[in-house]
């Protein structure tokens, strides 16, 4: 690689928060003009402090950044943009109240000759933008009237736009469709050909071997080595990444079931009769068996989370009726759900899971204290041994209970979402999403945790958009298409072609 | 003895309650030691800080109130007509000029105007937790509104009464101390324990954080709301019944005009974020002793009339700039790059 073709290159950047977390030390990277670069390590490895160092949103310790060779010192996102690097983060931080057009030349508005802002340009130059993304929408409507993952695509429109030459994407695929993925990667590619340098972080190894021309590891905040993507197997790559706990990891992500807890006749803890809620849930109809992992598939919208929510009483039942252990039971609020032993972590853990600004103990605690009462206040002693119990059963990864949950990396956080649960002694839980945008090693450990718990006994509802782990933690798989149930597989039954077959529309066996 | 002081200086209350010794330090240097002298007449304690205590029970009952309003995010800006409604309706009780049966007994009148404000809560409640209104919004219809009751109540005339029961709750001692600090002892008392024993204040933060995540942990996020709307009008009647028991009368047009805004500005300066989380109680009641001292301070001054209220916003511009935390990274920084700029 001639030195010419560098584009970006950072030489020993450290970055601590306070005196006790090392977030970054001595770490390196390069990028070239026209690649597709990995980032990639586990959550705590240092790539989003890394991201947020060169697009100036942190301050860095040491170290130099350097762009076309010459030296750069970001301390703000604008001035990382006039240094042409521009960044897409997985949650989409746009205004979603303004327009699509507004959010894609906000600050940088044309203006007209009386120096208002000239509209009819604004329109038309979003338009002819997002066309060549293949995205055909009405720019002038809010962006909130659009989906996630049509919301990621204007994201990456506006940065691809705002003449950069490096662009970074931070986990842009974890909400996007596989139809879209594709969509993305041809642009990414498109841009790339145009001599764009380009850091992708991803949690998919499959995207990361699909796109990619160089792989970049990080690990605890310290570098492990760039290496060229065709030359580095997938096995050796997921080694690096978890660093000695490889072994240990194989092993997880080759747990299976035993063959006769399939076969165990189980008594049945919650059933639906006819339920429905109005405006998503119509006629539904399920059992739910202690000891069992019942896996909901289906594509986004096809009631898997729904019926989640109706289940805990977030979505109001307008018919049908509901039993838990063979009696009736009234699901009218989150309360009662609890009260009846059912536990659910919801699809977006930032925004409908953690409390932010408090601490991990009081994360920890909290539901645990709604089942309780508000008279029946948890000590400060047993909740800190509730705190110090669970952050060392899931290893949690944290200096200690009074960090704040917002401090942690996602998978931590997830963990944290559990042991939430956990703690009010359910008999039943249901996970949405629970491995989202987390690494690997941590989706394993989750993944290992809900085995464990349904081997003892507690009932378990597992969603996922991930075909793979559905089919190594599900002993039972019912298929949702437009808010129906179109297809259940038991044990054996249960494979990614089956499951497919019914989404798609096959026969419902 | 180190140890103590770093924990003391991680409370939230910790620079509220510099910042208010500091407003007495200056007040005693000023005045030449004269500030801090207390004088003992009829066995009563008699002093600028009584008086600062004394006039500002109201302001600390308020702030009681609304620290956990705004620790939920919301506001509260009807607290000052509501101390109108209240008073009216003792007034007129105690003058015999509504409920003559009750010959104007002031433990009715007491009773009635907290019940009164209490329904002023749960009507705010009841808008911001069940209909969903902005709670600045859904408050402002009782602050408009409340006013106009009020005068409909006294029928658009100032009450005066004469009843030496009445006054006490404003001017009465107990024990050489003055009875409103009795009653803030009580309100406030009563908040900090409930708050603190029970998981209330847990889960008031955890709303005021994230109340969709708190929905669905279980929490009865509309029950929670309408219980402190309504705690925050009963606390405005009782401030009303003060403020009525120290004018000797109900004034519907100026009683607790714009105390609201004094409310907010004391929690603020205590330290809560006004955009819901964590909150301390007794750190808006400091912060209530501090806006009551800073007016203190201005009238002690011997300020022209027309100036109190530049000087009063000018103090409240530093205060807060000593609580910012960009202001000093701000400060820190141009240190750093003027000495930089020295050095080479």
């Amino acid at each position: 690689m001639s030195a010419g073709n560098q584009l970006l290159t950072v030489r020993n950047i450290s970055k601590a928060f306070g005196k006790a977390v090392i977030a970054l030390a001595d770490v390196q990277f390069d990028l070239n003009r026209g690649e597709i670069h990995a980032l990639l390590g586990e959550n705590g490895a240092g790539k989003s402090t890394l991201i947020k160092v060169l697009t100036g949103v942190e301050n860095k310790d040491q170290g130099i950044i350097e762009m076309d060779g010459r030296q750069i010192n970001p301390r703000s996102t604008q001035e990382a943009q006039n240094e042409g690097i521009s960044t897409v983060y997985q949650e989409v931080n746009l205004c979603p109240n303004l327009s699509v057009a507004e959010n894609i030349y906000i600050g940088r508005e044309p203006r007209n000759r009386f120096g208002t802002i000239n509209w009819k340009k604004i329109n038309a130059d979003a338009r002819e933008l997002l066309d060549k993304f293949d995205l055909h929408i009405n720019v002038t409507k809010n962006l909130d009237h659009y989906s996630v993952a049509v919301q990621q695509m204007v994201a990456i429109a506006r940065a691809s736009d705002i003449d950069a030459k490096v662009l970074i994407l931070d986990e842009p695929t974890s909400s996007l469709s596989s139809a879209e993925v594709d969509k993305l990667f041809q642009i990414m590619r498109k841009l790339r050909e145009e001599g764009m340098g380009i850091v992708f972080v991803t949690h998919f190894l499959d995207q990361v071997y699909e796109v990619t021309d160089r792989i970049t590891v990080l690990r605890n905040g310290k570098y492990v080595g760039t290496y060229l993507t065709k030359e580095l197997p997938r096995v050796e790559l997921v080694g690096k990444m978890i660093g000695k706990d490889y072994a240990g990891l194989k092993e997880a992500m080759n747990a299976k079931w035993p063959e006769e807890a399939e076969r165990q006749e189980k008594e049945t803890f919650i059933k639906l009769v006819n339920v429905s809620s109005p405006g998503t849930v119509k006629g539904f109809e399920l059992t739910v068996k202690m000891g069992e992992v019942l896996g909901f598939s289906g594509l986004l919208g096809s009631g898997r989370s729904e019926t989640a929510k109706v289940l805990f009483g977030i979505d109001p039942i307008s018919e049908g009726e509901v039993k838990v252990k063979n009696e009736m039971a009234h699901l009218h609020s989150p309360l009662d759900a609890i009260r009846n032993g059912i536990a659910f972590c919801p699809e977006n853990r930032k925004t409908e899971g953690i409390i932010g600004e408090l601490s991990i103990w009081e994360n920890i605690i909290l539901a645990l204290q709604v089942k309780r009462g508000i008279f029946h206040k948890i000590s400060r002693k047993e909740a800190e041994e509730l705190a110090k119990e669970y952050i060392e059963k899931l290893q949690i990864k944290t200096p200690g209970t009074e960090q704040l949950i917002k401090n942690l990396s996602g998978g931590n956080q997830q963990k944290v979402i559990l042991a939430r649960w956990l703690a009010t002694d359910p008999e039943f839980l249901m996970l949405d999403e629970p491995t989202r945008g987390i690494d690997i090693g941590t989706k394993a450990e989750i993944q290992k945790i809900i085995m464990d718990l349904a081997g003892r006994g507690m009932a378990v509802l597992f969603i996922s958009s991930e075909i793979d782990e559905m089919l190594r933690c599900c002993t039972r798989m019912i298929v949702l298409r437009d808010m129906k149930q179109v297809g259940e597989l038991n044990g054996k039954e249960i494979s990614e072609e089956a499951i497919m077959r019914i989404m798609a529309g096959g026969e419902a066996s | 003895m180190r140890e103590t002081w770093n924990r003391l200086s991680e409370k939230q209350y910790f620079r509220p309650l510099i910042i208010f010794i500091i407003i007495l330090l200056f007040n005693g240097i000023v005045s030449k030691g004269e500030f801090f002298t207390l004088s003992i007449v009829d066995g009563h304690l008699y002093g600028r800080i009584i008086d600062i205590v004394r006039n500002g029970s109201k302001l600390m009952i308020l702030a009681g109130g609304m620290t956990m309003i705004l620790a939920t995010g919301g506001t509260d800006i009807s607290v000052g007509s509501i101390m109108a409604i209240s008073g009216a309706i003792a007034c007129s009780i105690v003058n015999g000029n509504i409920f003559p049966s009750f010959n104007g007994n002031v433990a009715a009148a007491i009773i009635l105007a907290i019940l009164a404000g209490t329904v002023s809560g749960i009507w705010n409640g009841f808008l911001v937790a069940k209909i969903k209104i902005q709670p600045i919004v859904a408050t402002m219809i009782l602050m408009v509104a409340g006013r106009g009751i009020a005068q409909l109540i006294t029928r658009g005339k100032i009450v005066t009464i004469t009843s030496e029961t009445y006054y006490f709750i404003n001017g009465g001692y107990i024990c050489g101390l003055p009875f409103p600090l009795f009653i803030v002892l009580f309100l406030v008392g009563f908040l900090v324990l409930f708050t603190g024993r029970t998981a209330f204040g847990l889960f008031l933060e955890s709303v005021g954080c994230n109340p969709t995540a708190s929905k669905y942990v279980g929490i009865k996020v509309d029950r929670m709301l309408l219980a402190i709307y309504t705690l925050s009008g009963a606390f405005a009647a009782v401030a009303g019944l003060i403020e009525s028991a120290g004018i000797k009368g109900a004034d519907c047009n100026n009683a607790g005009l714009g105390i609201e805004m004094d409310a907010i500005l004391a929690v603020a300066i205590g330290g809560t974020n006004l955009m819901g989380g964590r909150f301390s109680i007794p750190a808006s009641v400091i912060g209530a002793l501090i806006v009551q001292s800073i007016t203190t301070t201005v009238l002690a001054l011997g300020v022209p009339a027309a100036y109190i209220r530049v000087l009063k916003a000018l103090l409240i511009i530093i205060i807060c700039l000593s609580q910012s935390k960009q202001f000093k990274d701000l400060v820190i920084k141009r240190k750093m790059i003027n000495r930089k700029v020295v050095g080479s």
